[in-house]
């Protein structure tokens, strides 16, 4: 052992190959000693590591675990069992790992996934003695879903069997018979016991029947995944960074390139806005100048045309194939959540740099991991429960699907503040009606109409009833606006409101406020106006930064009433256009002029009446 | 990608991940090599700015060049540097120098105490004014909601347990038992009122990482970590009491990669310098369910 260490200090050092692999399987397998063996045995341990933790057991009364050397928390220790997942940092001569200690209880199946969910390659532990257990199948179920293709097996504890033929080969045949059904093709199964050191980092006597690699081999032979760098260009904007105070005027789009390479002068689109510019620069900091970027770089880049885009909007090549863009997804979840996920209730999904609401539309089929058994006939998500089901989200979100580019076709579910399940998509739905179109017309065919028409109603009033919604970036000015307006109008006679979306935040959405539930506060404004211009008023509402699918849904909920979109400054919509842009509101009177007339032109106020 | 290239981008993606979420974020810099690299990955993060205040607790047992070091890179840098302390303990002498209390408790009273009351906002914090070059309370009080901290997995047994973000209930508790899931990149970032996150850009990195990166990148380090002919220098830092130099003759930063690599240190642990982890099996452990970095 003392030779690897020699060898592995010849070799180069930061330039080394590094690979993350998690290890798996059922409770008490005997992941943790098979990795505290292999850490052992390769003298990898600090140096007195190994006798520091055989004193401390000898202190307790307990008998020594190669398992606490990676257990190392009091609550595992004195439980005997691995609660989360450790990050332990190993050399081989060939590479260098993290290997992940993940644990097998159901219990804490959140931890064995947050510790899968970084590697690149699995070994999955089975007692040879029990044999196949629900775990050994349910991990095995979710490395596909977590992304991970490379897997080998470890038949451990064949002391306990006497190292017999047998029974390991009984485990290979039903255990490649599972993963087939999954599509996935273990690279190996080797029999071994971790406690006795049997094939962990050198082949043993014991089963000389056996003539394949020890587990330090295996791991030596999992492959590292081809770059991504010939794949589309995708490029998640986590944030856009103006440092003015320090002087500094570059607007730069930071992020993280998933897949692909773009370089200076490259067309790019934003989605959903389907904002496009060119890369003007590619920025860093103690970094000679760069005119180009690669997928796993964090890096930044400065746009030739100055769009207005947000967080979260997926950048991307125009040139390359575009990602799709939709707001049905057909997904496979796994649920962790301690409530099971519902059909009523709104979650948050996180994609890629991008964070929507969302909804549980239909389950299609709900799956038990651990023996694959199916139904199709349930509402709704356990825990521990994987299911293909159809999510709708509030606004289009751009993805890919996962088979073609992981990075950005899979999610996470937030259901009240915790992470609270996963997925990957499997597919766009063909557009559908969606939630708000659905309630809009639940709506008009169970509400009582009142007897007086609109018609009647623009008879006495003397205007048709609208809501004019004014949105820009400030929302001092619009407020002021907006004010400007209702006095003007109401002073020439009009039966007038206003209602900012400030104001209803304070009053009807109290019960929300500093949930960050915008596009409910929004919904519950779009009923309220629905209700007003059905008395007959000209509702003048204000939002800021309003953008197309807020719009829309906006004008969905007021219908079928009719709408006026005012907007005021640089624009932002990209495809609906404003029925009236005004470029400053510097003169606040020539602004309510401007809008008094558009409102004349559509015929709202009507000048006389016979 | 090099490996050093692929942990550099991961760490300033955590790091821009936490600007974009908390409002209210601060960074701790001990002055030590590993909070240094993640100062030095800020300046990465935000294209040479560091949009974010930087928190050191003073314990007043720190060797006088650190904070000379601290107030040298502060102005040079335009950071944004605030301390803490626990006065009261100091005044009253309940401290292991003084003789009144155990390592243990004094690390808990010095450093968990007094970074508790300066990130919740009940006891002063000091800001460095840039004209003067001084410190003065500052009439700031809100609680900071997120704490990005450079703690490292291969440090220590618990320390390898850890997320990248880790939530911290009121009383600052971790609950090792049950912390939340982090996939694919996607941390948690919502959290109930009264709760906070501790984020760890610098999980992955080991010992040798972090000076290969500081080789790499040319970053000014504090020369503690240096012999000056003594055939001493610091391989971690701590308050002087309690941490030990260590016996080596390395004079430069390559000089200890080497060391690490192939030398003396190459099979020891870093924090065996520190004699608080050593009062029980699991010293660290209990400190750090109790708010220790
Ligand atoms: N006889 C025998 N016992 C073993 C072997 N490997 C592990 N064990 C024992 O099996 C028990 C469980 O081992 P662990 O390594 O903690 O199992 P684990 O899979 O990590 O368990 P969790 O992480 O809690 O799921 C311990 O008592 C080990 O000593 C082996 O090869 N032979
Ligand atoms: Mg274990």
């Amino acid at each position: 052992m003392a030779t690897i260490q020699k060898e592995i200090k010849a070799a180069e050092k930061s330039t080394r190959e590094q690979m993350n692999v998690v290890v798996i399987g059922h409770v008490d397998h005997g992941k943790s000693t098979v990795v505290g063996r292999l850490l052992a045995d390769t003298g990898s341990l600090p140096e007195g590591k190994l006798e520091e933790v055989k004193a401390n057991c000898k202190r307790n009364a307990k008998p020594f675990e190669y398992a606490f050397l990676l257990d190392a928390l009091k609550d595992e220790q004195a439980q005997g069992i691995t609660i989360d997942s450790a990050r332990c940092f190993f050399k081989s001569v060939k590479r260098e790992y993290i290997i992940i200690d993940a644990p097998g209880h159901i219990e804490f199946l959140k931890n064995m996934i947050s510790g899968a969910a970084r590697a690149e390659a699995a070994m999955l532990v089975i007692d040879a003695k029990e044999g196949v257990q629900e775990n050994s199948r349910r991990h095995g179920y979710l490395l596909s879903m977590l992304g991970i293709r490379q897997v080998a097996v470890c038949v451990n504890k064949m002391d306990l069997v006497d190292y017999d033929k047998e029974i390991f080969d009984a485990i290979v045949t039903e255990f490649t018979e599972f993963l087939s059904r999954i599509h996935l093709e273990p690279k190996c199964f080797v029999p071994a016991s971790a406690r006795q050191g049997d094939n962990i980092v050198s082949s043993s006597p014991l089963t000389s029947w056996y003539d394949g690699p020890s587990v330090l081999e295996v791991f030596d032979g999992f492959s590292k995944e081809a770059s991504s760098v010939d794949k589309p260009f995708r490029f998640p904007v986590q944030d856009i960074y103006k440092f003015t105070s320090a002087d500094d005027d570059r607007r730069i789009i930071a992020g993280r390139v998933e897949t692909g390479s773009i370089k200076v002068g490259d067309e790019v689109k934003f989605l959903p806005s389907e904002k496009r510019s060119k890369i003007a620069s590619v920025e860093g900091f103690n970094l000679a100048q760069q005119n180009e970027a690669y997928c796993g770089q964090s890096t930044g880049f400065t746009l030739e045309k100055q769009i207005y885009i947000q967080p979260g909007e997926l950048m991307c090549k125009v040139s390359d194939k575009q990602p799709k863009l939709s707001n049905q997804l057909k997904v496979n979840i796994f649920w962790l959540g301690r409530h099971p996920m519902i059909t009523s209730k709104r979650y948050k999904m996180k994609l890629a740099g991008t964070h929507v609401p969302v909804w549980l539309r239909k389950v299609n089929t709900v799956l038990d991991a651990s023996d694959l058994s199916t139904d199709n006939n349930r509402q709704q998500m356990e825990r521990h429960d994987v299911a293909e089901c159809i999510l709708e989200t509030l606004k289009p979100v751009a993805f890919d699907l996962n088979q073609e580019i992981t990075n950005t076709g899979r999610f996470v579910i937030i259901d009240n503040y915790e992470i609270a399940g996963g997925g990957i998509i499997l597919d766009s739905v063909a557009e559908k009606t969606d939630r708000i179109t659905e309630h809009v017309q639940q709506r008009e065919k169970n509400w009582q109409r009142s007897a007086l028409t609109p018609g009647i109603r623009a008879g006495r009033y003397g205007q048709r009833s609208a809501m004019v919604v004014i949105t820009g970036s400030s929302d001092k000015g619009i407020v002021q606006l907006a004010k400007s307006l209702e006095g003007h109008l109401f002073n020439c006679g009009r039966f007038v409101y206003f209602l900012g979306l400030s104001n209803s935040t304070i009053g009807i959405d109290s019960d929300i406020l500093d949930s960050g539930q915008r596009d409910e506060q929004l919904r519950r404004l779009g009923e309220i106006s629905h209700m007003f211009t059905d008395a007959g008023v000209i509702l003048i509402v204000t939002i800021s930064d309003l953008d197309d699918y807020e719009l829309e849904m906006l004008q969905s909920l007021n219908k079928p009433n009719e709408s006026v979109v005012v907007n005021v400054g640089e624009n932002r919509f990209n495809k609906n256009e404003p029925d009236l842009q005004v470029d400053s509101i510097e003169d606040r009177d020539a602004a309510v002029q401007e809008i008094k007339k558009l409102l004349q032109s559509k015929n709202y106020l009507i000048e006389y009446f016979v | 990608m090099d490996h050093l290239e692929a942990l550099e981008a991961q760490s300033v993606y955590i790091l821009r991940e936490a600007y974009r979420e908390f409002k209210q974020l601060v960074m701790l810099w001990s002055i030590g090599k590993d909070s240094t690299v993640l100062l030095w990955l800020a300046r990465k993060a935000f294209f040479g700015h560091v949009p974010i205040p930087l928190l050191h607790i003073d314990t007043s047992y720190k060797v006088p060049a650190m904070i000379e070091y601290r107030d040298k890179l502060a102005l040079e840098w335009h950071l944004n540097m605030i301390y803490g302390q626990n006065v009261e303990a100091l005044k009253n002498k309940q401290t292991f120098p003084d003789g009144n209390v155990t390592r243990l408790q004094c690390c808990a009273s010095l450093k968990s105490e007094a970074l508790k009351h300066t990130l919740n906002g009940d006891w002063t914090r000091w800001g460095l004014n840039h004209n003067t070059g001084t410190y003065v309370p500052r009439t700031d009080n809100e609680p900071y909601t997120g704490v990005i901290v450079g703690v490292r997995a291969d440090e220590e047994g618990s320390r390898s347990k850890e997320r990248y973000f880790s939530p911290r209930d009121e009383h600052n508790d971790w609950d090792v038992g049950d912390q939340p899931p982090e996939l694919w990149n996607q941390f948690k970032t919502d959290f109930a009122p009264g709760t906070h996150l501790r984020i760890h850009p610098l999980l992955d990195w080991t010992e040798l990482n972090i000076w290969e990166y500081i080789e790499r990148e040319n970053i000014p380090i504090i020369d503690l970590y240096f012999d000056k002919g003594t055939g001493k220098r610091y391989r971690s830092l701590g308050c002087y009491p309690c941490t030990l130099p260590v016996d080596s003759t390395a004079t430069n930063v390559s000089e200890i990669i080497e060391e690490l690599v192939s030398g003396k240190f190459a099979n020891i642990a870093e924090r065996s310098g520190r004699e608080q982890d050593k009062e029980d099996g699991h010293g660290l452990e209990t400190l750090r369910r109790d708010g220790y970095m």
